[in-house]
């Protein structure tokens, strides 16, 4: 098969593997980008769980062929510097136990807050519910997702007075 | 250069290291050692303690993570004690090195009460040899000198040295016996109890924190390893040429095995430089013929019927005997029997099974995700007849433990390999390997009369016990101790157990024994406070009451943490609705004390949905670090949802037949309650709370389901129940 062309993380990868390599082998055996995690090879389990073009996405059920042109985000390209809204919450809740889950949850929360910047708990039900953690951090993984929906909205609204005083 | 032998039971090494600075490190033993100059070369970064010159404090922690946060905790420990400000302080993983440290384990909830003295004199005797150089710095009495963040103090002439800067001259300082180190009072305290964050979070939250299924060394290979799904089987025949051919794959080969089933088992490896490749090579190619051996006969669905036959007979084996539970029984005002039943479980961290190998000149070094390093380095020099002093072994965080990483069965199969190769190995199971090829909690069989007097108390309990073993040998995780409460508060007391042959293997899964018994247990005291009458509260704080002096627990600080849940929990003053209903439950178990009350919902239809939970906690005077504890309490409330759940593993032809998460479910988002977590800190000694926090989770809710529909339930999960009502 020919190379396959996507973005990831922000900029142009061509890749050379075999057209049904799942992206998640991909990303972490080819591209050793290992934050994306290996949990049931299933869908089951959401450790695995990236985006593409903006959506939530099993990186264990896409093969590498549909990839061409898609643009491709792993928790190594969540924030330029790991100061994404969830990635602060996350630290100041002290959300992981092992922390295996982690990249999973944040990006499907990641992807929930682009979409709902002001989820309530039902939404983050709806969105969350395909990432398992076997630890068990529900509680401090909802929390998070509060705290960083504050923090976006509070951010925004001082950029909007910001613009008023300027 | 000097040399001091040092020939205590527990002493501290001292050393300089290369370019200068101080090492310190505690160990139980006896050895001699060298105590060499600052441009000593041979440095190897151990010990607790490390002090650069420039300032740098790096401690080190010793045990294995899985995720409970010893990582973070033992360091704190020391930290507290040495002076440091924690935000100062950096942390590294030890690798396995019994000559520096003691115990590199971590299971049993055991991390406290092992590690609370010993981590903290780590850092009491480095601060009092830094304390000892400035006094000889600057001709003072060291008693005239303080310690703050990491300084030490003169007040009396306002001279002040930071700790890096006394690092080379405290390298020259005779250590101390740590005994006699004096500890701060818990008021000093600075780090201990206060909230500390994950030292990995910055790696977990930007994915960049090496699990041992990230590690990679240079020219390494992958490689699956298919084992018959019937434990003991073995390999017949197999097509191994024609998996060859398979793309990616580079060799296909029998390994012969041990009958060790938690060593390496035999099968079938193969290897190539892309997991996925081989793997599908295996999946969609491979076809083993296996020998499956006498397990083949075995199913859950035989035990039980076995256990319903065992059940009619007397018990195979007495455990104790305590009074005349027969006659007892006989005069009972309230007297009632029932069975119950847990199944089989697996631990599924969500980090499938792995390790990396590399096999050169006789010498092996591992990257390995274990709970015990030392058991794992034994376990693989003797399958491979090397000598332990042959093996390195590194510790790789790890995605969740539970239990499972106890057993280095993954470690040996990548040591073998490796050697099989002549090239570092990566052994990766799939999510399917970890649930068919693992060892399980046991499933258990219990029946149980109980009798209760006309003034309501508990005057006879009898528990014939169903389990697995040979002769009257439990199998591993698979036994009850004879004081097991109601043990030593009920005068006539009957434990017996028969045990049935099991071919699959089983171990520990978090708090062994008593996430299985507790349900059994609690849940029948539960039904003989409803058989008298009694509140389920009121009946426990009377049998509590009756504990003598041979209950194997201190009665007194359960019925703290029982009276404390009930009264946060509102027990009897809450007005609930039809189909909602409270449950209590408590249990003892790896030096924890912990009373659970859960508030559940039933839907018409029988759907359960768990409301709120409040958990009373005593683990002694100190909760380490809060901030994590309540999320590792918080987790095995948790867990214990799933166990109750819905989860259940079939043995079917001596095999486990769930596969993957699809058949064996566990809590998600939307089905987690409120979790309260309280704690008394008792005067006591502190203790672990990995464990404790589960147990009680189980017979809690089937207590509150019971008072929400009337239907018992006697064997989970509960997914095989009809809990519907009308």
């Amino acid at each position: 098969m020919p190379p396959v062309t996507f973005t990831l993380n922000g900029a142009p990868v061509t890749v050379d593997a075999p057209p049904e390599m799942p992206l998640l082998w991909v990303l972490r055996d080819l591209l050793d980008l290992k934050g994306t995690k290996f949990g049931c090879g299933i869908s089951e389990c959401g450790a695995c769980t990236v985006h593409v073009n903006g959506r939530t996405t099993r990186s264990c059920q896409v093969r590498v062929e549909t990839l061409e042109g898609d643009d491709v985000v792993t928790i190594e390209g969540l924030s330029p510097d790991g100061s994404h809204p969830l990635q602060q919450a996350w630290r100041e809740l002290d959300v992981p136990q092992c922390g295996y889950c982690q990249s999973g949850q944040l990006m499907a929360a990641a992807a929930l807050l682009s979409r709902n910047p002001n989820p309530t708990d039902d939404d983050i039900d709806r969105a969350m519910e395909r990432n398992l953690c076997r630890c068990g951090t529900y509680v401090r993984i909802r929390e998070g997702i509060h705290r960083a929906a504050s923090s976006i909205a509070d951010e925004a609204q001082q950029a909007g007075s910001a613009g008023e005083d300027a | 250069m000097s040399t001091h032998t040092v020939d205590r039971r527990e002493f501290l090494k001292v050393s300089a290291v290369a370019g200068g600075g101080f090492l310190l490190s505690s160990y139980f033993g006896t050895f001699g050692l060298k105590d060499a100059e600052g441009s000593m070369v041979d440095f190897v970064p151990n010990g607790h303690v490390r002090i650069d010159p420039d300032g740098r404090i790096t401690l080190t922690a010793q045990n294995p993570e899985i995720g409970q946060g010893v990582k973070t905790m033992l360091p704190m420990l020391i930290a507290d004690e040495l002076d440091v400000a924690w935000t100062d302080v950096n942390v590294e993983q030890a690798g396995l090195n019994t000559d520096l440290y003691v115990r590199q384990f971590t299971g049993g909830s055991t991390a406290v009460p092992t590690h609370w003295l010993p981590m903290r004199r780590a850092g009491a005797a480095a601060r009092w040899m830094l304390v000892q150089a400035a006094a000889e710095t600057w001709g003072v009495s060291s008693s005239d000198l303080e310690t703050d963040a990491g300084v030490v103090h003169h007040r009396a002439t306002g001279r002040s040295l930071t700790y890096g800067e006394l690092a080379e001259s405290a390298a020259l300082i005779t250590p101390p016996d740590p005994e006699s180190v004096p500890l701060k009072e818990a008021s000093e305290f600075d780090i201990i109890g206060t909230p500390v964050g994950n030292v990995d979070i910055d790696g977990i939250v930007t994915g960049t924190v090496t699990f041992g299924i990230d590690f990679t060394v240079p020219d390494m290979v992958y490689a699956v390893f298919e084992k018959c799904p019937v434990p003991g089987g073995r390999v017949v025949d197999a097509n191994l040429d024609e998996v060859m051919a398979q793309p990616g794959v580079q060799r296909a080969f029998v390994v012969e095995g041990t009958d060790n089933l938690l060593g390496l088992r035999p099968g079938v490896a193969v290897v190539g430089d892309n997991w996925w490749l081989v793997n599908q090579a295996r999946e969609n190619v491979l076809r083993v013929e296996w020998d499956e051996g006498e397990t083949a006969s075995q199913s859950s669905e035989g035990f039980q019927a076995e256990a319903n036959r065992l059940f009619e007979g007397n018990p195979a084996m007495t455990l104790r005997s305590d009074g005349d539970v027969q006659t007892a029984l006989e005069g009972a005002t309230h007297r009632v029997q029932a069975d119950y039943m847990y199944p089989f479980l697996a631990h599924a961290p969500l980090e499938p099974q792995n390790c990396t190998a590399h096999f050169q000149d006789g010498k092996l070094e591992l990257w390995a995700p274990t709970q015990t390093p030392e058991s794992g380095r034994r376990l693989a020099a003797e399958v491979l007849g090397i000598g332990e002093e042959d093996i390195t072994l590194h510790l790789l965080r790890m995605g969740g433990g539970f239990g499972r990483r106890l057993r280095n069965d993954y470690l040996v199969e990548a040591a073998w390999l490796a050697r099989e190769m002549g090239v570092p190995v990566k052994v990766l199971w799939t999510r399917e390997d970890d649930m068919t090829r693992s060892f399980y909690r046991p499933a258990g069989y219990h029946r149980l009369e109980g009798g209760v007097d006309d003034a309501g108390r508990l005057v006879a309990w009898r528990n014939h016990f169903v389990s697995f073993g040979a002769g009257e040998r439990f199998a591993s995780s698979s036994s009850v101790s004879d004081s097991e409460f109601p043990a030593g508060a009920v005068p006539n007391l009957e434990m017996g157990a028969s045990l049935m042959a099991l071919g699959v293997p089983t171990g520990p899964l978090r708090a062994p024994g008593s996430n299985g018994l507790a349900f059994v247990y609690q849940g029948f005291i539960n039904e003989l406070a409803h058989a008298a009458g009694a509140d389920p509260v009121q009946f426990r704080l009377d049998l509590l009451d009756a504990a003598g002096p041979e209950t194997a627990m201190d009665a007194g600080r359960m019925r703290a943490v029982l009276e404390r849940v009930a009264d946060l929990s509102d027990w009897g003053r809450t007005e609930l609705p039809r189909g909602t209903g409270m449950g209590v439950a408590f249990h003892f178990s790896h030096r924890g004390y912990v009373a659970e009350v859960v508030r559940a919902n039933v839907s018409r239809d029988g759907d359960v949905s768990v409301e709120k939970v409040w958990v009373v906690n005593d683990y002694g005077r100190h909760i380490i670090n809060p901030l994590n504890a309540e999320n590792n309490i918080q987790g095995a409330v948790i867990e214990g949802l799933s166990h109750a759940m819905g989860q259940e593993l079939v043995v079917e032809g001596g095999a486990i037949r769930q596969t993957n998460f699809d058949q064996y479910p566990m809590m998600r988002m939307d089905d987690v309650p409120e979790i309260e977590v309280h704690y008394i800190e008792s005067d006591n000694e502190p203790s672990g709370l990995g464990e404790p926090p589960l147990p009680p989770l189980i017979p809690a809710l089937c207590g509150a389901i019971f008072a929400a529909t009337g239907t018992r339930v006697r064997s989970l999960p509960l997914s095989n129940h009809d809990l519907s009502w009308s």
